[in-house]
Parts: structure tokens; sequence; C-alpha cells
């Protein structure tokens, strides 16, 4: 089974602490200083839509957004583009830009007190021709999901929930016993 | 791109309406032969925008970010989808709805399809259309599949086209119509949809339909057709009919539609249009663009003249059973509930849901039923929303749901004892918002946010009012609650800014040397009466400064009103000079640059403003004649035989060669005689007759020999093919429409192709 446009959804701990606003200020800086090395197009202000992708950073390779679908905020990240190799390189870019992301966004808004979950956040895979959510799909992906994880998180503490409404993406919610260093996944991903 | 395109492809495959899977492999087609340069790029832009893939802000490879224009690395930057369109830029897709008319399925598949491939959001138009934003180009295939799949095109859904036929939402149900127009609406959308006729414009074409003459749901009189909804009394008998408008637009200088016919027959309806059409791509201009609408037209000729026109050329029209065959059923055409009828509640002890009673909801003319208006903060929702409305609807309906004018959803056939429950489900999703219709149901077209042409934030005003609006709204006067505000970001008018009572539409003005966003404020116009009044402009104003203006008009329209005076009435009593004086200081005593840096800036928007990132619309498509569009055609289906025939499929590729010399040989002949019937017989005929026999075809050094290759391949039409004849046929096909080529350029500098394609 492929793999390909994996999404992360790392949610925000606790309350939003951040004027939404402030958000759009910080991706258009991310534009402007291409902080990533990424193509990153534009900012579009959604916090008009109840529960929705609040602000979002169109890129080419990849959105970002400060989302509240489900009325949890979390950054998400949305790898558009294909990207070849294996499926566990493929989690783990995502997993890597997601939690990248998420670091950049707790230093400038440190005042704030923006701190973002260390023991939950999603994945989901955003094809529904590639990995439909079948049970099929789940005993497919599940286990190389785990392997991944176990060499990612450098552990095996963590547990996988599947949402099984066969309407909604792939998707699969991670819990960890202990919290997450966001440093050394990075590391260990980057490695 | 996505991964899994082919898939899709496979997956749909024998699955889809025939002509709409032939209709969208052709589009995959011509995207590889662009892709290989083989389509011209001006060609190819008008192509896609048929097919309802638009451009969007910044697909000219390059972003002001606040302080300098950049260029946007995007990896394919040397291949274009238009003239100064990148290949990589995220585009828009334009998806035609019909009169609104939605099912749950069909809302379903649009939230997969926002998710998968779009920014998550599914946008309203001003025109019942939904929009996706930031879609590549090379997934435009796979989406399409998808819609088709559950009975939805993005065919014409732009460029130089039919645009999506509207009608009232309320059709069927609403106590003041005439009769149910949407049987006729959507007789006309499937009867125009690719019709040959439709094909020749030199800007777009808009048609409407209105069950009645009060309301402004249809808004006939804005309109290239306009068709309301009438009936009298013949011998007793009530006959139905529809008063027929034309020329009617909006646009940098709006035009009321002029009368064309009282009362129009159902049975003219469809073949008046087509005439219609025929005369418009015939006579209307097609190099001037800003002066290529209808309403040029009318302007230069007159009604008379106009309807002297369409009626001669309505007498020529061959008899097409499609105009009548729809009409028997349309008499009898009725929704049905799934619930019985009941009482509504007006109110529960929940204020919200009062308040969203009294707004949102409206009795139909089937006594116990009623409509529920979802309102969408700027005309966008969420998949998570889409799929509850699909479950809502499901639930409460037979399925019947339509997006509206307003950039709103209208749930019909709701028993009123159903609404408290309705209410509970709608609150859930988010989706009770109060206030439909009234001034916190602002309507915004995407001005900066994602269109090229866009001068001032639109939508961030949008969204700045309806912040400041929702704390106040329910204790405002209800004359003041009862106004309508749209906002454009351009005056193209897109959001329909002048037929509100209180419309703006972006500017620019240089202030202390800095480009400055503005907004002209225009007041008085009116939506009610399908559009019955055009606004005043009365004064630019900063943007940031326009909550202050909104906040200064209201409070001057109740100071200075006469008893029950309609804000329209009060603003045409009044005058332009009085309100405009009521606002002037808010143009004056603008701050330095570095003592208030947001007001060189605008909402939603922290970079220092410019209209540096203003592109070239496409709006006006681009103007590609018929021969052009049948000569790509035929390039196509030529390069899809050479496919076949290296795939070894040889009596395919056989055909296919002939077929594309058939294409490009009745593309000359149309040059002379529009309505060559699409008969082989009858092309080779007329071409031999036209071309051949009059010498204009004949190659100055090769003769006729190329027109040869068309006789012997029609003669042979019934053969079977070899690898030995398959091989030849495609290049004597290729010979052939490189001679078309020649011919029609030959007779261009000649001056002998100009009297019917105008280009």
């Amino acid at each position: 089974m492929e793999l390909q446009h994996v999404n992360v959804k790392v949610f925000v701990d606790g309350e939003l602490s951040v004027d939404l606003y402030r958000f759009v200020e910080f991706f258009h800086e991310w534009i402007r200083d291409d902080v990533l090395d990424e193509l990153l197009i534009d900012v579009v202000d959604y916090q008009h839509v109840p529960a929705g992708p609040a602000v979002m950073l169109i890129g080419h390779e990849a959105d970002y957004a400060i989302d509240n679908a489900g009325h949890r905020f979390g950054l998400h990240y949305n790898g558009k583009a294909a990207i070849d190799g294996s499926n566990e390189d493929r989690l783990g870019q995502a997993l890597a830009a997601a939690l990248n992301a998420c670091t950049l966004l707790e230093a400038h808004f440190a005042a704030e007190g923006l701190r973002f979950s260390r023991t939950e956040f999603e994945l989901f895979i955003n094809d529904r021709a590639l990995a439909p959510n079948t049970p099929q799909t789940l005993a497919a992906a599940q286990p190389q999901i785990e392997a991944f994880l176990k060499t990612a998180l450098n552990h095996d503490q963590f547990t996988l929930t599947h949402d099984s409404d066969p309407r909604r993406r792939f998707r699969l919610t991670v819990n960890t016993a202990t919290p997450v260093d966001f440093d050394a996944v990075l590391n260990t991903l980057r490695t | 791109m996505k991964a899994s395109n082919t898939r899709w492809k496979d997956r749909l495959d024998g699955k889809l309406p025939a002509d709409l899977a032939q209709e969208i492999d052709q589009f995959e087609s011509q995207i590889e032969l662009r892709r290989q340069g083989k389509i011209d790029d001006k060609i190819f832009a008008e192509t896609r925008l048929r097919r309802g893939a638009y451009g969007q802000r910044y697909d000219n490879g390059q972003r002001y970010d606040g302080k300098q224009v950049r260029q946007l690395a995007f990896p394919e930057d040397k291949n274009t989808k238009g003239p100064g369109t990148v290949w990589d830029a995220p585009g828009m897709l334009r998806i035609k709805i019909p009169f609104g008319g939605m099912n749950p399925r069909q809302l379903e598949v649009m939230a997969d399809l926002a998710e998968e491939y779009a920014d998550g959001i599914t946008h309203v138009t001003t025109r019942q259309d939904l929009q996706f934003h930031f879609v590549h180009i090379d997934d435009t295939p796979t989406l399409m599949r998808r819609l088709a799949e559950v009975g939805i095109t993005t065919r014409e859904a732009c460029g130089n086209s039919v645009r999506n036929v509207t009608g009232c939402p309320y059709s069927g149900v609403c106590p003041d119509e005439s009769f149910d127009v949407t049987p006729y609406a959507r007789a006309l959308s499937l009867f125009l949809l690719g019709h040959p006729d439709a094909q020749n414009f030199g800007r777009k074409f808009k048609p409407t339909f209105s069950g009645c003459s009060q309301h402004g749901c249809g808004l006939a009189a804005m309109h290239d057709l306009g068709y309301t909804a009438a009936t009298r009394i013949v011998d007793g008998k009530e006959q139905r009919g529809f008063r027929f408008v034309v020329g009617g637009g909006l646009g940098a200088v709006p035009n009321q539609a002029k009368l064309f016919d009282e009362f129009l027959p159902p049975e003219e309806v469809l073949p008046m249009a087509q005439a219609i059409a025929r005369v418009f791509a015939r006579h209307g201009e097609k190099k001037n663009r800003s002066r290529a609408r209808m309403k040029f037209l009318l302007r230069t000729w007159g009604i008379d003249k106009f309807k002297e026109e369409v009626l001669e050329e309505r007498k020529k029209l061959r008899d097409d059973p499609r105009w009548t065959e729809y009409i028997d059923q349309a008499q009898s055409e009725v929704e049905s509930p799934l619930n019985p009828p009941g009482d509504m509640p007006e109110t529960n002890g929940n204020v919200e849901y009062t308040r969203w009673v009294k707004a949102n909801i409206r009795p139909q003319r089937q006594e116990g039923y009623f409509t529920a208006t979802v309102a969408l903060p700027l005309g966008d929702l969420t998949p998570d929303q889409l799929r509850a409305l699909a479950d809502i609807t499901a639930r409460f309906t037979t399925g019947t749901i339509r997006t509206t004018v307003e950039q709103n959803f209208v749930i019909r056939w709701v028993s009123g004892s159903d609404v408290p429950a309705l209410f509970e489900v709608l609150s859930t999703a988010g989706l009770a918002q109060p206030g439909a219709g009234n001034i916190l149901d602002i309507v915004a077209c995407p001005g900066t946010d994602t269109c090229k042409l866009g001068i001032s934030s639109s939508r961030g005003l949008a969204a700045e009012l309806r912040t400041r609006l929702e704390q106040k709204c329910f204790e405002m006067d209800q004359a003041v609650q009862d106004l309508h505000i749209k906002v454009s970001g351009c005056f193209n008018s897109c959001g329909q800014h002048h037929i509100s009572d209180i419309g703006f539409y972006g500017v620019n003005r240089i202030v202390n040397g800095y480009q400055v966003p503005h907004f002209q404020v225009v007041l008085g116009g009116q939506w009610e009466n399908n559009a019955g009044a055009y606004g005043l402009p009365i004064v630019a104003i900063p943007s940031k400064r326009i909550p202050d203006a909104l906040d200064r008009i209201t409070e001057f329209y109740l100071r200075m009103r006469q008893k029950n005076e309609r804000f329209t009435a009060f603003v045409q009593r009044i005058g332009k000079a009085q309100i405009r004086q009521a606002l002037d200081d808010l143009t004056q005593n603008k701050p330095e640059h570095d003592d208030d840096p947001s007001f060189y800036s605008d909402w939603g928007d922290p970079r220092e403003y410019s209209t540096g990132d203003i592109g070239i619309g496409e709006c006006a498509g681009e103007v590609v004649t018929a021969y052009q569009f049948a000569m790509t055609e035929a390039e196509r289906v030529v390069f899809e035989a050479q496919l076949y025939l290296d795939a070894g499929n040889l009596q395919r590729a056989g055909k296919d060669a002939f077929a594309a010399m058939l294409t490009a040989a009745k593309a000359l002949v149309q040059i002379q005689y529009d309505d060559v019937a699409d008969d082989p017989d009858e092309i080779v005929d007329e071409f031999r007759e036209r071309f051949y026999d009059t010498k204009l075809f004949l190659d100055p050094f090769a003769g006729g020999k190329f027109a040869q290759y068309l006789f012997a391949a029609h003669e042979n039409a019934d053969a079977s093919f070899t690898a030995e004849t398959a091989l030849p046929l495609i290049e004597e096909a290729q010979l052939f429409i490189e001679a078309v080529h020649s011919c029609y350029n030959r007779m261009r500098s000649a001056g002998l192709s100009q009297s019917t394609e105008g280009a």
C-alpha cells in the first residue's frame, strides 16, 4: 500500500492563547523570510468559518493551517505533492514538517504561552483512492505506521485509535504514554 | 499533483455519463498536448476556462511580500497554461450548479473533493456556482470525473460561454411566484451546454429565471437573458409564459436589461435563446473585450433592431425536438416532502432560535412547510459542514437543497414541526447563523484573496463588518437590519455592489506618497424587483474607515428618513451631495504612514498595501474563434489516432484519422456556412463545392493533392484498417490539417475569412 499525501495534526495544548490574526501576520513573515525550505505562496484567513481551517499558509508542496476542525485547534500539515521513497520516508517527512512548524510557532508565541500537545496527534492520508477508510486499509497501514512511530518516537509506548467513519479520510489518533520530545524526534527523522 | 489520478480514471471508467467522460478525456489530452507545446497558449487558456479551470492571483509566478515583488519558484516554471500563467501555480475550479439545485450525494462529494484537491473550503458564488481554490491544473481531470459521477459538470463555467443558468432557489415553493421555473431553467441549461451555436462568443453570456417580479432571487434585470414567470388567461384557461428581458449586466458600467417580449411562451424559451446566441456570436464585439458583452450590442443597435435580427434568425432555425419535449413534464413537475406538514413554533424560549426563525425561515406556499436558509459567512463552508448539510437535508427532506445568489443554501420542504430539530442540528454543525438576507448576511466576491483583478480586500472588509455587526445587529432598528450590503474587490461587480442598499467596490488612492486601499461607496441599489435599480456612487473612503462610514450611513438614514421610507427611496430623495457631505470628513485628515502604518494595509492582510499583484483577468477569457477551436480539436484527434496506432488499435486509429480530417474540413466550411451538419457526406460535399471546385483550397505547389486525401478517406470510410493503411492515413490527416491552416491563412490575407468570424 502506497501512503501518499500524509497529513499530521498536532493539537494545541489546552485553549488557544494567541489571537488568530497573529498567525496571519506570522505566516506572511514565513513567506517573506523564506523560513521553510519549500515554496510558500499565500496566507488565507478563514476565521469566519466555524470549526474550519482558521488561518492557512498555502504552499506548493504542502499547506499549513491553524486548524479548528472538530472545535480543536492544532497545527495541521497537509502534504500535497506526491513524494518518492518509501511509506516510512513519507510519514517521516510529514511528521518532521509538522513538528518543525510547531517548534517555530511555539518559539514565536512563547510569551502568549502557545504550546502544542506532546501526547496526542493525528496522522491521516488525504487520498481516498490510495487509502479508503476501510478495515483493509487499516490492516495494511497500521503495522507500517506502528513501525515508523517506534523508530521516530524511539519507544513503543503509544496507542493508535482508528476513526472508522467510512466517509472520512483514513485517520489514526496517536496517544503517547510519555511526552514526545519534538527536538529528539526531529533529530531522529533528519538523520 | 495527486498520486492517485490514474487510479480514479480506472476506477470510474465506464461509470460516467458517456458525453461527460468523453469531454474529460479530451481535456486530459489537451493538457498533455499543451505540456508538449502542441497547443497554443491562448487556445489552451480558453480551453481550460471553458472547462471551469480559472486562473488565480499570483499565477504569473510572482507575489508582493509587503516589501518587494518576489518570484515564486514553482518547479515547472517554464511551461504555461495561458499567457503569463505558470503551469504549477494553483488555480480555481468553478463548478456549475444549474439553478442552484443539489442533492445530499453531491454535497458529500464536494466535501471529499475540497479536502483532497483544494484548501478544504467550498465557496458559494453570487451566481449559485461552487468554487474550489488552490487547485493544481493536473488534478482537474480527476476532479471533473468525480463530479461527473454525481451528475455535475464544470463545462462552460468560465470563458466566453453560456455561464451557469441561475434560478430562484424558492421556485416551486414561493408563495409569490407565478409558477415553478425549475424545469425551464434545467432545460435551458442542458440545451445550451456545449451547443454549437454558443461556442463563438466574444464574451460570456448569463441567463437567469425568476418566479416572480417583486423579489430579487433571480435578479433578471442584470442578466443577458432574464426570464420572469408570468401567467395570463386566454379563453378561460391559464397560460404560462415569461416576461423576457435581454442585455442586462453589471460590470463597471451597469445596464438594466431591455424588454424583449412581455409574454414569451414556454415553447419559445429555448429557440429564442438559440437565436440570440447566434446573433450575439455573429455580431457581438470580439476585438475589444471591454465592449463585448451583449449589453453593448444592444446599446449599438437599440432593442428594436436587436429584436428584429433575433426574430429573423429564429425563423431560420431548424426544428429541434428539445425545444418542447420537456414542457409537458414541466407543467406537472412537483417536488415532494418527506414528512407531513406541521405547525412551526416561532419561539422556544431560546433567543438564538427566535432570531434564526425570524430571518432564516420562510413559509412555503404549501401550508405546513417552510424553507430554511443556511447563511454562510462569506459563502464559505468546510467539508464537515457539507457532510452535515447532506445528512440534514436527507433527514428532513427528500434531498432538496439549493444554493443562492446571496452565497447561502436553502433547504426546502421542511415540515413546520421539524423546524426546532432542524435548528438544533444546524447549530451543532455551525450552520445556524441568524440574519439571513439582512445586514449581517454580507455578500462579497473573492477580491484580493484569490482574484487576479482584485484591488481591495472585499472579503477582509466583509469579515470585519460582519464581526462588528454580530455584536449589535439584533439591537438595531428593523429598517437597518433589513438593509443589504454587498462588496466587490474592484469595479467589475462580481460582488454585485450595484444592486445593494449599501455597496462597496475596491479602488486605490495615493496618500502621502503611499498606495492606500479604498472602497467606493455605492448607495441605493435595489436587490428587490429582480435588481430593480442600480446604486449611486457617492465617494471613495479609505478601507480602514469603511466600518465608520457604515455606522454614519445607517445613523443618517434613521435620522433623516421619512416614515417607513425604504433606503433606495431615501437615497434618491436626499441625493448624492447631502450623503457625501455626511461622509466627507472620513476622506480627510489621513494619518502619516509612520503614525499609523495599519492605515496603509488592507483588512486581513498585514502587508503594506500595493496593487502590484494585480494581474490580467480571465473573466473575459481569450477570444478564440470557432475555427481555432475546431482546428485544435482536429489536432487532438489526430494526436490520439497516433496513440491508438501505437497501442495496436488499428481500427480506432484509422477512424480517428478520418475524423480529424472531417473536423478540419468542417472548420473551413463553417467560415462560409455556419449550419453545415455534422454529417461526413455533407461536410465533404460542402468542402468540395466551396473550396475544391472554387480552387480556394489548392496549394500553390501541391495543387489539390491534400484535398484528394480527404476524398479518398471518405470513399474508404467503411474499410477496415491494417498497419499498412492506418499509418499513411494518419500522415495524410496531418498533412490535410496543415493544408487547411494554409488555406485559411491565404484567405485571411485576401480578406476572405472575416465576414463570419470577426476576429
